[in-house]
């Protein structure tokens, strides 16, 4: 008899955690079965949307995981970014005036924004600590106003101002620089094509080293060396079991005639996202990451417990607007055409959505959400327009339900987050 | 003589505290940009009749931002909701084939039932986040302008100068000639020249006036109402007004139907004026330059009344008016103008949220 009770609180305890995984998850999942719905009607071959992916990833990414740090600070989601990405810009503009080429360049480009991109990210943090719970909407602001100081300084000062004469770079009329500004015999590419490796062989070398992890904590766990929860053991099966199956996959690929053969990694590019999911997991474990938390939490916990929270903010926001600086160099030397006016303006927007996609919410934001939410939203920013077209006809209406979904997306979340927070007030009220 | 200087000095102290530097330097730039353009030669007269007719035509949907800031839910940078439902009313009203003053008058009562049910819906939406009204208002606006896109195109429309003639969906702008074009900017226009207004010297632009007037005399009338006054208690004071057995959700909802309401109708008000309606993505940003225009005025996040709209939109819409052709002649740059709106706009919005907290 008892153990009958048991086994159905096991089974009820079991069906709610997958009723609580379906709701927390619900917009990814949703964009999983969008994305999959897109790609079959876009009619695209296997290879040629991992290829896009593969790319986009690289162009991508960077952006993204420079938003995690201010949500760990409690700030939201910084639409500045959109300043740190014009500081790169700037950066880049200079280098190709002065024609500086290759790696070096986009080293010197790096050099020249980060000093920009700290100023700007000092004045933002300084206007957020002004407008404390309502720093979305400045920063969402902020990006557009910053836009018109970098459009009055690009458009109007230089050549008139500022002196600068260059044939290829400035209007014919000598105010002002073009509208797009070809990176190709500067910096493009630089990056990607310092080390492009087969994609398949990475997957391969990846499934492998996971595989040994896993092993090895698997064995460590049946050996009962770690303290781990059960669900931690369930956890590690099913990583395992993923990985395996990776790796299934990627041998039946590789030994077939699959043109994914053919695909390649521009490896520094990953390389570089790389290490800095590892520097945002590093300093979430650090003193600094632990007061970041704390000041998110609870500013006046922060403030009893010694901390300067609003130095705190400011350092915050200067990272991330240090990382986007360097993201928009990442984008630009892949995308390999700066629209001068425009490379930068949706780069918060677009960063944004990807990482709510991924699962995020504006209080909370992983590496793996990053990660996730940048897959997800670029597929279905490949296969939309097709999917559109061969749907109704029109490659347009595509794009424009790409538009929604990205708006969409990061109005829901800010609603179901301010839904939340307003019931909770009212509880802590007792209304 | 020093007392006067004394006086003087906490008069300009008080004015200071009161307008607040952004103001203070918007005014200015305009006076400056005004003396300016007399300098170098502009024609005044027709300088003059741009902007009253730049201001009036965007002085409804600047109206639209005081309810919605009276009633508590701050600025309403959802504002493209409204303007949504007033494209679609002279949409269907051009569908339906009036023309003329009638065209106009069905726009407006076709985009006024919309405008309640989208305002309704809208309302219930901000009464679920409060304290964060402003962002997710804004998003909002952005998710629907591009929703409607997808039903721009999948609408059913067959008037010719509204359907492409091959392929689907409904044309980007369409012109309003032959419809209610400038049907309140010509009536009892005087003196009636040519249809030219940038060239033809000083013009009153009557029809225009007087509507507008009338839309801020009911808005008057709306404030000073038992309704209004309750709405009113309801933003300045939400737990007072519980307290007095107030409905504060039913009265912030109150707020953001009439602005949405306002606002649909401002854009038919403003497609007349300017010659076509503009479709798709064009509503996007409208909200903001409604929101600069009555912050500029001096509202604030919490308070607005019909003189800041009043003067802010003279104030803003002039600015933008003389700027360009001031441009023009120093340099010929075209962009000036729209620098001048991104940084103004954005530049008062950030002041004005700057204002809201100040820090703990």
């Amino acid at each position: 008899m008892e153990n009958n009770v048991t086994i159905d609180r096991g089974i009820l305890d079991r069906k709610t955690k997958i009723k609580r995984f379906f709701v927390k998850n619900m917009v990814t999942i949703m964009f999983i079965i969008l994305s999959y719905i897109g790609f079959h009607y876009s009619g695209l071959s296997v290879p040629f949307f991992m290829s896009e992916l593969i790319t986009r990833f690289a162009r991508n990414g960077f952006l993204v995981l420079a938003l995690i740090i201010p949500v760990m600070a409690g700030m939201g989601l910084n639409f500045a970014i959109v300043l740190g990405a014009m500081a790169g810009q700037m950066g880049i503009i200079m280098v190709v005036h002065w024609g500086i080429t290759g790696v070096p360049g986009v080293l010197l480009c790096v050099l020249l924004s980060t000093p920009l991109a700290i100023i700007f990210g000092f004045l933002t943090g300084k206007l957020l600590n002004k407008t404390k719970g309502q720093e979305m909407i400045t920063s969402l602001i902020l990006g557009f106003f910053a836009n018109g100081i970098y459009q009055f300084i690009f458009l109007i000062l230089v050549g008139s101002v500022i002196p600068m004469v260059n044939e290829e770079m400035i209007l014919s009329s000598g105010v002002g620089l073009r509208v797009t500004i070809a990176l190709n015999d500067t910096i493009r590419y630089a990056l990607d094509d310092v080390w492009r490796f087969s994609f398949i062989h990475t997957v391969l070398i990846a499934t492998i080293i996971f595989l040994i992890i896993y092993a090895v904590k698997l064995y460590k766990m049946k050996k009962g060396e770690t303290a781990d929860a059960p669900t931690d053991k369930s956890k590690t099966y099913f990583n395992l079991g993923v990985v395996v199956a990776l790796l299934a996959v990627t041998l039946g690929v590789m030994f077939s005639e699959s043109r994914i053969n053919d695909l390649q990694v521009p490896m520094i590019t990953f390389a570089i996202i790389g290490v800095l999911c590892l520097f945002t997991y590093f300093l979430s474990k650090t003193k600094l990451g632990q007061d970041l938390r704390t000041v998110g939490q609870d500013r006046h916990i922060a403030k009893v417990s010694g901390i300067n929270s609003d130095g705190i903010r400011v350092l915050a926001i200067v990272l991330s607007t240090l990382l986007a600086a360097y993201g928009q160099i990442i984008y630009l030397q892949n995308l390999g055409t700066l629209s001068t006016y425009g490379s930068h303006e949706q780069v918060g927007m677009f960063a944004i959505a990807a990482l709510l996609i991924g699962g995020a919410s504006v209080t909370k934001a992983t590496i793996g959400q990053a990660v996730l939410g940048t897959i997800l939203f670029h597929t279905l920013f490949i296969v939309s327009p097709l999917a559109g077209r061969n749907l109704f006809g029109d490659a347009q209406l595509g794009e424009y339900f790409r538009a929604f979904v990205a708006y969409g997306v990061i109005g829901l979340s800010l609603a179901m987050h301010a839904w939340k927070k307003y019931l909770q007030s009212k509880d802590e009220l007792g209304m | 003589m020093t007392e006067k200087a004394m006086s003087f000095s906490t008069a300009w102290k008080s004015f200071y505290a009161k307008a607040g530097l952004p103001r203070i330097v918007i005014g200015v730039f305009f006076i400056f940009l005004n003396i300016v353009s007399i300098v170098i030669g502009i024609s005044f007269g027709s300088l003059m009749t741009d902007v009253i007719i730049r201001a009036l035509m965007n002085m409804i949907l600047v109206l639209a931002m005081v309810p919605g800031i009276r009633s508590g839910i701050g600025l309403n940078f959802g504002l493209p909701l409204g303007i949504l439902c007033g494209l679609l009313g002279g949409v269907i009203s051009i569908e339906l084939d009036f023309t003329g003053a009638m065209g106009f008058l069905m726009a407006i009562l076709i985009a006024i039932p919309f405008a309640i049910i989208v305002g309704i819906a809208y309302g219930w939406l901000l009464n679920r986040v409060k304290g964060s009204e402003m962002m997710v208002a804004t998003y909002v606006g952005f998710s629907a302008v591009s929703l409607m896109s997808i039903g721009w195109m999948l609408l059913p429309l067959n008037a010719p100068e509204m359907a492409w003639p091959m392929g689907m969906g409904v044309r980007t702008t369409i012109s309003l000639e032959g419809r209610f074009n400038h049907i309140l900017n010509d009536f009892w226009r005087f003196p009636t020249g040519d249809m030219d207004l940038s060239f033809g010297g000083f013009e009153i632009p009557t029809g225009l006036i007087l509507f507008v007037s009338f839309m801020l005399f009911v808005m008057w009338v709306i404030n000073r109402s038992k309704m209004g006054i309750a709405m009113k208690t309801v933003g300045a004071n939400p737990k007072f007004a519980t307290a007095s057995g107030l409905n504060v959700n039913f009265y912030r909802m109150f707020g953001t139907v009439l602005s949405t309401v306002f606002g649909a109708i401002g854009i038919l008000v403003y497609a007349q004026s300017f010659g076509f309606l503009q479709l798709y993505l064009a509503p996007m940003f409208m909200g903001f330059a409604a929101v600069a225009g009555v912050l500029i005025g001096g509202a604030n996040v919490r308070d607005a009344n019909i003189s800041h709209v009043i003067i802010g939109t003279f104030l803003f819409q002039g600015l933008l008016v003389i700027a360009l052709p001031v441009a023009n002649n120093i340099m010929t740059l075209g962009s000036l103008a729209e620098i001048t709106r991104l940084v103004v706009s954005n530049g008062i919005i950030l002041y004005a949220l700057t204002q809201v907290t100040g820090g703990d």
